[in-house]
């Protein structure tokens, strides 16, 4: 393939990175980007060119020692997943952006630990960086067959270097706050992780199953080779040693190694997506090891005798095969796993280079005297060069340092390196006693051990020539050899590395810590750190201070780099937070917290602390001290936290008391009302049966035929008090709930006819016309007897609505999807609009003192009610446009 | 011969008032609510009015008030005859110029007794 062709292949394959990049921005908020498999896929930014290429040359070279970089990790996860949490929370609260904040904090927020490791990082990280720079320029070259020109500006990798410092310094730059979730860099890593993964199970399969016949087959042809035996085999006790330290190296690179903390703390925005991290992410690794050793062997067997690169079999095979789609995949696959480390390592490390060495040592007396915007454009600018001349930086120690080393070496010593954070480190969340003095001096004495026994031998090239140095070591002093210090002469030179210097590293941090007590804010931050989950919701009350400082200094320094708006926003949350007077003058130890936090994700932990203890006045305070306040505010966040639910539940009560009382003042009044008129409607028929009956017995003279109309009245009126006492007793049926209902499949038709018949007389006496429609519905589910009994009710009123003259009532019953509705409408006066509302409630007349009759007796419509409602129905009142009243209920279909 | 208006909505208990007063030589007047009554007092003036409280359209306490601004009618007495027997009504019945307030259920001979005292028979 021509490097022409490549190229343009490459550069449709960057766009398309940026393209990811710009949409995810866009949707940040999406859960296309916020999801745990995103966040899952992210941290395969672990592996790197190494894994895709490495695993693949150590697996063809020395047989399975590629496997404890994976073991390592997978066997940590259950407890990565704990620990995990408890960072990720620890630099939430404390707006931390990058490891070197996260050390740095806890070991009372110094300065010179903050830049101690970031510089740990840049000198373990670097070299890495540079290499991931020439596993893309190696393998370009083998793809185009073409070899590395000594002329940079004919060297493509110039070409890719400059376009991934320009997408990092863009897209890691987007938000002044260094703690914000960058999610086009997120999104764009994870698909990255999906096609690598893909792309190398593609070729896995290749190999496996077209160019072999099977890992049968492979192994059938391998076994025969002469090394097979000896290069597969663990190798004893020492060699189990050797494995065990790379398992130990590697777990703590997958907490320590800055892209890994900038993709699993920073960009974690959830803490729930870590459940799906801890068992997706083991599986990833597992998916992207299951070829390694067909690919290295198959390789071993194509290339037999032929002097070529075992890191680049998964390119020679497709190659020798002809096929050059695979290939060109597979150098895809390569490309995104190079370019995803370089782009989040140097985003880590720039934040680092901003936030703990730049500002804090330089910067922060321009940054003090800078308008907010100034302030901004300065620090974003400091991290994009930051981020611009790191790209830059590895590319010339990839130029001009010719590593000679394959990746897996240098990958591994670059863990070394990290891994002397890893005392601090862990040591920050679990031992309160470690101290500051105790982290740097581990730290330096581990990565002096691990200068002596690592970087010396391998920078001087001395481990290929074999020197005096190596042979019988410094001085000629036996014991000082470096691959074999104090006589250890059974591990290989990493894991030999690694114990002396995590040996140096603890020995010192521990002792150190015992020996010389930390002051009183490394104690305090030691609180926050291994208790976080007592602080989590207070923190800025865990946080002590002794001293003055006015409320309006601090705001001053805020708004520098906050700017107006934000600031404003940011203390109003302070004071809702902690119920604090927005007009304190001077400020507590919460408030100078909070303000540092606020700072920290801009100008990192050192910075904020500098910048606000530059205009407050602290006292010293004592480490008893110290610890008696911890108790105390510990205690008083319980009890602030008790007295807080407490005041809720109060709160709550009070709340429903006020609403129970109200309802009962409403009930009481209704039951009041509902007295008023049963006894006003139960007077009314004994008053005319009174009247009558008085008259027939003081009277002997009544005349015949009035007589019997007196009795004919006693008669109707007792009914009437009757059918009162019955509608009373089911109106209170209804209302307590006993009253059941027998609902079934019916007639609307003939449930009207049945309920116009006892009216009819009515009808017939007042002149009045019935205009009625069939509506032909046969399947309306209720209880007809109840229904009856509504719709007699609801013609009642009608008719005492109608005019004397030409009284018309119309029944209409409409039918749709969800429910039947039936309107009965008549030509009256309508219904006062005040009443409206209140007709179908039991006692609605006395509203508002109202003395006027009701319509009906009152009872007969509040019985109307109950039933529709009963049957999940509606009713109502309206009047219609050309006068007369309209009754309308609903009965649901379902 | 004495006048008498009952203004009822019941037409039962108008049956028997009406009864009544015709056996004791009353002229009988009949309106069955407040507006109807106020109608028929523009044309006639009865000696005494019989006036229920909770009616439709007019009420007995609205109807009174009409009543009192009328100054053709300020000899006209004026009995309440409710259902409704609180205290705050009566007081509200009687304060609004009524000359007497009747409960229901009454008795008719007392009210005819209270009816002749009033129209001093």
């Amino acid at each position: 393939m021509s490097s022409a062709a490549l190229l343009v292949i490459l550069s449709v394959y960057l766009a398309l990175l940026f393209f990811v990049a710009h949409w995810a921005e866009k949707k940040a908020k999406s859960k296309w980007t916020n999801n745990p498999y995103v966040y899952s896929l992210s941290l395969a930014v672990y592996c790197s060119a190494w894994t895709y290429y490495g695993s693949i040359g150590v697996a063809a070279n020395s047989g399975l020692n590629y496997l404890p970089t994976y073991i390592g990790p997978i066997i940590i996860i259950p407890a990565w997943m704990v620990v995990l949490r408890k960072i990720i929370r620890i630099s939430r609260v404390n707006k931390i952006s990058s490891i070197a904040d996260f050390i740095s904090l806890r070991y009372g927020n110094s300065r010179f630990l903050g830049a101690l490791v970031s510089l740990v990082c840049l000198f373990g990280i670097l070299p890495y960086i540079a290499l991931q720079l020439k596993a893309i320029a190696e393998t370009f070259h083998v793809v185009t067959k073409t070899s590395l020109s000594s002329n940079f500006l004919n060297d493509t990798t110039t070409y890719v270097a400059i376009a991934l410092a320009l997408f990092a310094s863009y897209y890691g730059t987007r938000y002044v706050d260094a703690s914000e979730k960058r999610k086009g860099i997120v999104t764009a890593v994870a698909m990255e992780s999906l096609l690598k993964l893909f792309f190398f199970l593609l070729v896995g399969m290749y190999v496996t199953f077209f160019v072999f016949d099977g890992f049968e087959d492979i192994y059938q042809k391998a076994s025969v080779m002469k090394d097979f035996a000896q290069k597969n085999t663990i190798g004893g006790i020492p060699q189990a040693i050797n494995w065990f330290l790379l398992c130990v190296v590697s777990l703590f690179a997958i907490f320590l190694l800055p892209r890994q903390f900038q993709m699993s703390v920073i960009e974690n925005n959830r803490e729930s997506h870590v459940k799906t991290a801890v068992w997706l992410f083991p599986l990833y690794l597992l998916l992207i090891n299951i070829f390694v050793y067909p690919i290295a062997w198959g390789g071993n067997i194509l290339f037999e005798g032929s002097n070529v690169n075992a890191d680049t079999y998964s390119l020679l095979i497709p190659q020798l095969m002809g096929n050059k789609t695979i290939t060109v995949l597979v150098f895809l696959g390569g490309f995104s796993a190079a370019i995803s480390m370089i782009v989040v390592s140097c985003i880590g490390l720039s934040t680092m280079l901003s936030n703990n060495v730049l500002i804090p040592y330089g910067f922060l007396g321009t940054l003090t005297s800078g308008s907010p915007e100034q302030n901004t454009r300065r620090i974003v600018n400091i991290r994009k060069v930051g981020i611009f001349s790191l790209i830059i930086l590895a590319y010339f120690i990839y130029r001009v340092v010719v590593l000679d080393y394959n990746l897996v070496s240098i990958g591994l010593v670059s863990f070394v390196v990290i891994a002397q954070l890893a005392p601090s480190f862990f040591g920050a969340i679990t031992w309160r006693r470690g101290s500051r003095r105790g982290a740097i001096t581990g730290i330096i004495a581990g990565f002096a051990v691990c200068t002596y026994t690592l970087l010396i031998p391998y920078a001087t090239g001395a481990s290929h020539i074999g020197s005096s140095f190596i042979s019988d070591g410094l001085f000629g002093i036996a014991l000082l050899k470096p691959f074999a210090l104090f006589g250890l002469d059974y591990l290989t030179p990493i894991p030999h590395a690694l114990f002396w210097s995590m040996f140096a590293n603890i020995f010192v941090f521990m002792s150190v810590s015992v020996t010389f007590r930390g002051n009183y804010r490394e104690r305090n931050y030691a609180e926050m750190f291994v208790d976080i989950d007592k602080y989590i919701t207070m923190h800025e009350s865990a946080f002590i201070w002794k001293g003055t400082a006015y409320t309006s200094d601090i705001n001053k320094v805020l708004k520098r780099f906050l700017g107006e708006e934000r600031t404003k926003r940011a203390m109003s949350i302070f004071h809702t937070k902690y119920g604090v007077d927005n007009n304190q003058d001077l400020a507590d130890a919460r408030l100078i917290k909070f303000a540092e936090n606020l700072l920290t994700g801009h100008i990192g932990t050192a910075s904020a602390k500098i910048l606000i203890a530059s205009v407050v006045k602290e006292e010293k305070i004592t480490l008893p001290e110290v610890l008696k306040i911890l108790e105390e505010s510990h205690e008083n966040i319980i009890i602030n936290k008790k007295l807080t639910e407490t005041s809720n539940e109060l709160k709550a009560i009070t709340g429903e008391l006020k609403e129970a009382n109200e309802k009962l003042i409403r009930k009481d009044k209704q039951k009041d009302e509902f007295l008023d008129t049963v006894t006003h409607e139960l007077r009314t028929p004994i008053t005319a049966i009174k009247a009558a009956s008085e008259i027939l017995h003081d009277d002997d003279d009544v005349p015949e035929e009035i007589r019997k109309q007196f009795l004919q009245n006693i008669i109707s009126e007792s009914d009437r008090l009757n059918r009162l006492i019955d509608k009373i007793l089911d109106l209170e049926k209804f209302e307590t709930g006993k009253q059941k209902i027998n609902a079934a499949y019916n007639n609307l038709d003939h449930t009207i006819e049945k309920a116009l018949e006892p009216l009819q007389q009515l009808i017939r006496n007042k002149g009045i016309s019935i205009h009625q429609v069939q509506c032909g519905i046969t399947d309306a589910f209720y209880d007809e007897d109840r229904i009856v009994q509504v719709i007699t009710n609801l013609i009642s009123n009608a008719i005492k609505f109608c005019p004397e003259q030409n009284g018309n009532i119309y029944i209409t019953v409409n039918d749709d999807d969800t429910e039947i509705t039936t309107i009965i409408k008549d030509n009256g006066k309508g219904i006062n609009p005040e009443d409206i509302d209140t007709i179908f409630d039991k006692f609605y007349q006395s509203n508002n003192q109202n003395i006027k009759k009701p319509v009906g007796s009152g009872l007969g419509l509040a019985i109307s009610r109950q039933i529709i409602e009963y049957h999940g129905g509606k009713i109502w009142a309206a009047n219609s446009k050309e006068g007369g009243a309209n009754l309308i209920f609903t009965l649901p279909k379902s | 011969m004495k006048k008498i208006l009952i203004v009822d909505d019941e037409p039962n208990i108008v049956m028997s008032l009406e009864y009544t007063f015709k056996k004791n030589n009353f002229e009988v007047f009949i309106a069955r609510d407040g507006q109807e009554a106020l109608d028929l007092l523009k044309t006639e003036s009865p000696d005494v009015i019989i006036l229920d409280v909770m009616m439709p359209m007019v009420d007995g306490f609205a109807t009174i008030e009409q009543i009192k601004k009328d100054d053709r009618l300020k000899d006209c007495k004026v009995i309440f005859l409710s259902a409704k027997n609180k205290e705050s009504d009566i007081e509200k019945g009687l304060s609004l110029g009524a000359d007497l307030y009747m409960t229901k259920p009454f008795s008719i001979k007392k009210l005819v007794e209270q009816v002749n005292g009033l129209v001093g028979l």
